[in-house]
């Protein structure tokens, strides 16, 4: 099923991430690929394909600055010392910008480990929620959801439904409750019971929202009175389709609560997610799982060099 | 970074003289910084360059007007071309049938199942009968969405048996035929548009309604990818507009010139919150400035006129005009501004005003108010002659400090310099209907 999402639809440049992210691939053979190789081999500068790298950049919605940035670093590195290979020194450019070779992990040492999942309307926080509880269970979790989005209509059904898929607990109180009221219930239900990780939903908000942003703070706050140190991780999801505005939603939650790590939603799309570039470049915010469908198994840590793969590929 | 391209335009295009063409090399600097700033707000690259090279040849060969300063000559071409682009006036609803099918389609997360809802409460106000139909059978909880926001504005949901999606559709051709419902909106679950079974289900259930209006809901902040997936939409079912929803966040919104471009479908309304009477008709000409980066000049005429009768217009723009703007003026322009939101608000919607700090709370503006009204009539019409000691009368009379004196007085004489440049640019001004 999941494999049908890789269909192409005009040419190459759209194919889905996938299949890399999924496999791992090293090696992608596309038209697109060993155009972009090709040119960089036969010419003596990024000179010449200066435009196509810019374009393919920008239209991962990398971004003008950034990618400006990436090419420059490029042509350092290329006019240093020694033969190079355009192509891979572009690739390790943008994986030492992603956080290296390693792959990220949540460790959830700590009991209650709380994290709390937050970003804007619709970017896939509750069905992420969803598939990581999902993984700790797998590992052997107890895990508590609290169902703090008591706004949008039906995001508590929703919670429960999930809840009940994956087998984790779910703390709930009405629509329109407090949602520092629920969250505080969750932490304390996971500290008496002894579960091991409580995933906090928080209702979507935009940035800009200046009461709701507080709200998110009022709910961390009151989690922090329960378990020192919680939340432990806040996750902002990010949909990959997200242009530029995805670097302000990232510097402002960042800024108001904290965020520990990016979730990057929805790459089973044709949209690259390339604001995770600037995002990690410019607020150092790691990357740290990838979402790529609406199942449970669709989640994966962040893998920079798959990841930088499948972008150039 | 690129906020303020009216700026930049500015510095670039400023050393031609008043009169003349503009030339190659300037043109081409204003065009960079048209591109970044488009790039910026997140419009295709494709669709930016092709938009980028047409505003370049028109502005080579056009002529530079008298009442044109070179600057205000590109951004009107610039201005032009997006509205030729975004359509040029509002496009409503094509609601013919009876009774009326509009199918609401889109990625995932994208606002569907909100700006339904948000439609059905829009139609019931004017007059018309909605029926929502919970038609997404795939996300966890859709339908009971759907449930809870039909509650909430008192628009009936058909919802079927939950199980087939065909059957969910004859049930509600039914229940809108024996109810009498004039609208029928139908909620369906998100979807990749390279998910060829599911944009097939699409394809069927268009074929099943016949609706009369194909809407696809797209988030204001998407980037780059909007054309691939709007395109597919649109390939597979012909649709008649689009949504943009989240637009009462902070991106620019670029998308909705990409998918314009694209598809050549119109935008039809847009959502600005969470809300459910958070939707809006699209007014093309309003985005424009915004997606430009330059203040949206167009929602402030609009502003404008929605508070001012045309008699009091006529006064203020006399007042605007007049060479003598005293101190009474001052006060009278604030007080008026209050109405409208701030003072500064309003002016920074104006592109190239530069920023000042006016009365912007009702406390402020009362501490104005009283420093204004313990000058003599004489200070008021001749503020020159205000020396140290009228301040310090002043500030007593007020109950406020010199320093809250001199602030007024400063915010004063930054106004009437606003005003003469506004005088100046008046034709520009009036190009976009700026009455003054
Ligand atoms: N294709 C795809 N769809 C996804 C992915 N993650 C989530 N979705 C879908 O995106 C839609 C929104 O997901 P939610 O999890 O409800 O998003 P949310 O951020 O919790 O939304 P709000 O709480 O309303 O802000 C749903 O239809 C999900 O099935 C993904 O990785 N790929
Ligand atoms: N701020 C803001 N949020 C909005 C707007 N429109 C929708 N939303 C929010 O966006 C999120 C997703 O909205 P839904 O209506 O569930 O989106 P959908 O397209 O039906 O999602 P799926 O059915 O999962 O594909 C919710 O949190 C909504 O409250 C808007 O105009 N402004
Ligand atoms: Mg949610
Ligand atoms: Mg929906």
């Amino acid at each position: 099923m999941l494999w049908k999402h890789t269909i192409h639809i005009q040419g190459s440049e759209n194919m889905s991430l996938l299949g890399f992210l999924r496999t791992g691939l090293t090696k992608s053979r596309n038209a697109f690929f060993r155009k972009i190789g090709e040119l960089l081999k036969g010419s003596k500068g990024i000179d010449e394909v200066r435009e196509d790298l810019e374009e393919t950049l920008i239209l991962a919605d990398v971004g003008v600055v950034t990618t400006e940035k990436i090419l420059s670093e490029l042509e350092n590195r290329l006019n240093g010392a020694g033969e190079k290979d355009p192509l891979e020194e572009l690739k390790d450019i943008l994986v030492d910008i992603l956080g290296g070779e390693d792959v990220p992990d949540i460790d959830t040492c700590i009991r209650p480990y709380v994290i709390s999942v937050v970003g804007v309307n619709g970017t896939g926080k509750t069905t992420t929620i969803a598939k990581l509880a999902h993984m700790l269970i797998r590992k052997g979790k107890k895990v508590v959801l609290a169902a703090a989005d008591t706004f949008r209509a039906a995001a508590i059904e929703q919670l429960k439904i999930w809840g009940e898929r994956v087998g984790a607990t779910v703390i709930a109180h009405d629509l329109g409750a407090d949602a520092g009221a629920v969250a505080y219930d969750a932490v304390n239900h996971a500290r008496a019971r002894g579960k091991d990780v409580v995933i906090i939903d928080t209702a979507g908000r935009l940035h800009t929202k200046h009461n709701l942003m507080e709200e998110l703070k009022k709910i961390h706050r009151v989690v922090g009175k329960v378990v020192n140190g919680a939340p432990h991780e806040v996750l902002l999801v990010i949909d990959a389709t997200t242009g530029q505005n995805g670097l302000m939603q990232a510097r402002v939650f960042k800024d108001e609560v904290g965020v520990t790590g990016v979730v990057v939603t929805k790459l089973d799309g044709t949209a690259k997610g390339g604001i995770v570039i600037p995002i990690r470049y410019e607020l150092g915010v790691p990357i740290k799982l990838v979402g790529f469908g609406e199942g449970l198994e669709d989640l994966k840590p962040f893998s920079p060099r798959d990841y930088v793969e499948a972008l150039l590929s | 970074m690129f906020e303020n391209l009216k700026e930049k335009l500015g510095k670039v295009l400023k050393n031609i003289s008043g009169k003349g063409r503009l030339t190659e090399k300037n043109v081409e600097e204003a065009v960079k910084q048209v591109k970044l700033s488009l790039l910026e707000a997140d419009v295709n690259y494709k669709v930016v360059k092709e938009f980028i090279s047409r505003v370049k040849e028109k502005a080579l060969g056009a002529e530079v007007l008298q009442s044109f300063t070179p600057e205000q000559q590109f951004i009107a071409i610039l201005r032009d071309e997006l509205v030729r682009i975004l359509g040029e006036k509002k496009e409503d609803l094509k609601l013919v049938h009876r009774p009326s099918y509009v199918m609401f389609v889109g990625l995932q997360g994208s606002g569907k199942t909100t700006t339904a809802a948000k439609l059905a409460v829009f139609l019931k106000k004017s007059g018309r009968r909605p029926l929502l139909v919970a038609a997404d059978l795939r996300r966890p909880a859709a339908v009971e969405q759907l449930i809870h926001l039909g509650n909430r504005v008192n628009v009936p949901v058909v919802v079927g048996d939950r199980k087939d999606l065909f059957k969910i559709v004859a049930e509600a051709k039914e229940t809108a035929e024996s109810r009498n419902h004039d609208v029928v909106i139908l909620d369906t679950a998100g979807r990749l548009h390279i998910d060829d079974a599911l944009m097939e289900e699409l394809a069927k259930l268009k074929e099943l309604l016949e609706p009369d209006e194909i809407l696809m809901v797209v988030d204001a902040m998407v980037g780059q990818d909007a054309v691939n997936s709007a395109r597919r939409f649109d390939e597979i079912l012909d649709l008649t507009g689009f949504i943009v929803t989240k637009l009462d966040g902070d991106a620019r919104g670029g998308v909705i010139l990409s998918i314009r471009y694209i598809t050549g479908k119109p935008v039809k309304f847009v959502g600005v919150g969470e809300k459910l009477d958070a939707l809006e008709p699209f007014y093309p000409d309003r985005i424009a400035s915004r997606i430009l980066g330059m203040g949206d000049v167009l929602s402030l005429i609009d502003k404008i006129q929605q508070q001012m009768d045309a008699e009091k217009m006529k006064k203020m723009e006399e007042k605007f005009l007049k060479v003598k703007f005293d101190l009474e003026d001052f006060l009278e322009q604030l007080r008026e501004f209050r109405k409208l939101g701030s003072m500064a608000e309003i002016l920074e919607m104006i592109p190239g005003m530069p920023k000042v700090d006016l009365a912007r709370s009702e406390e402020e503006l009362k501490k104005t108010e009283a420093i204004i009204c313990s000058m003599t009539k004489e200070e008021r019409r001749n503020p020159r002659i205000i020396d140290y000691s009228r301040k310090r009368r002043i500030a007593r009379g007020s109950g406020t400090t010199i320093q809250d004196v001199n602030r007024v007085l400063k915010s004063y004489e930054t106004l009437k310099v606003m005003m003469k440049r506004l005088k100046k640019g008046r034709g520009l001004f009036k190009k976009f209907g700026i009455p003054f």
